[in-house]
């Protein structure tokens, strides 16, 4: 009997249960997260559309400069975002360490232009009046649902950037490897298709004509 | 094409990618231009949420690698998340019952 045996009580490798869906474990539980994640942002903009519809004096406050044009090159940031992600990981991948960090870099960069850009917005909107229970043109509610669904999605860019910063360098110095990386994009990607919901319902919804 | 090794692939070339995300970026584009176009309320409403179905659907599909994982997690991921999703549409009634039903429309006489 090898040491292994004795250390699971005389049960052999074989007869262990396989992992589900033989995946990578850390993958699968990135890829739970996010399953849970998307419904935490789904109840988040289905209670948004339920006050929103039921609100008759629901505020359409935004104008196409400056917040349209924001909300414009935010996307485009985000979205690019993306592609620097998924570029790092295909380096990564092919073992390209040095083409992976800088791509992996240059992602929490863009990150981080997104959550700058945001923030001024909120300064923005918080000097024109709205807070999280009124605002000067209608419903109390616009500020609450605004600022928790912007806010839980600026929290998980914030998370990412320095997510992406700790596993981009950990990857550099060897204590992570392609895989991690993969997982890392899995979720940064998730933010950005958050984001592709978030930009119609929340502020293309609500449009100043 | 989902596989049953379940190794997503990603020695796809860039050009691939490159693609993926003008498309992403053009169907984005197109929701800006919806908000400006003189649609009512609910046709708006269909119109986004569809482009950002198709574009969810493509960042899914080949950024997050799910069209070349294992077929049978593939299909945990979409039953599971769609059935959650799903479930949460039941309070719709009740939020068009608050804006024009009754009782206690916000916009009707209240009773006393």
């Amino acid at each position: 009997m090898s040491h292994a045996d004795v250390v699971m009580g005389g049960h052999t490798p074989e007869v262990m249960e396989d992992r589900p869906f033989a995946f990578p474990t850390k993958k699968l539980a990135m890829w739970l997260f996010i399953i849970s994640d998307a419904a935490t942002f789904a109840a988040c903009l289905v209670a948004y559309g339920f006050l929103r519809n039921g609100s008759p004096n629901w505020p359409t406050p935004f104008k196409f400069s400056p917040t349209i044009i924001n909300a414009m090159i935010m996307t485009f940031v985000l979205i690019t975002s993306s592609l620097t992600m998924l570029l790092g990981v295909r380096a990564a991948k092919l073992g390209d360490k040095a083409g992976a960090f800088r791509w992996t870099m240059i992602t929490a960069v863009l990150g981080l232009l997104f959550a700058i850009l945001h923030i001024r917005e909120w300064i923005g909107m918080i000097h024109e009046g709205v807070r999280l229970f009124s605002n000067p043109w209608g419903s109390g509610l616009f500020g609450a649902s605004f600022f928790s669904i912007t806010g839980l999605h600026l929290l998980h860019v914030t998370s990412g950037v320095v997510a992406l910063l700790a596993v981009g360098l950990r990857y550099k110095r060897g204590r992570y490897n392609a895989d991690d990386l993969e997982v890392m994009g899995l979720y940064w990607h998730f933010v950005d298709l958050v984001w592709m919901f978030v930009v119609p319902f929340v502020y293309l919804l609500n449009v100043a004509h | 094409m989902a596989k049953e090794s379940g190794a997503a692939n990603y020695a796809d070339s860039i050009t691939k990618y490159i693609i993926v995300y003008v498309c992403i970026l053009a169907i984005a584009g197109l929701q800006f231009v919806i908000a400006y176009s003189h649609l009512d309320g609910s046709q708006m409403f269909l119109r986004m949420f569809s482009l950002a179905l198709l574009e969810a659907g493509l960042g899914v599909i080949f950024f997050m690698h799910l069209g070349s994982e294992n077929r049978r997690f593939v299909i945990f991921v979409a039953v599971f998340t769609l059935f959650v999703l799903g479930a949460m549409q039941y309070s719709w009634t009740d939020s068009f019952r608050m804006l024009v039903g009754a009782p206690y429309s916000s916009t009707a006489a209240q009773p006393k």
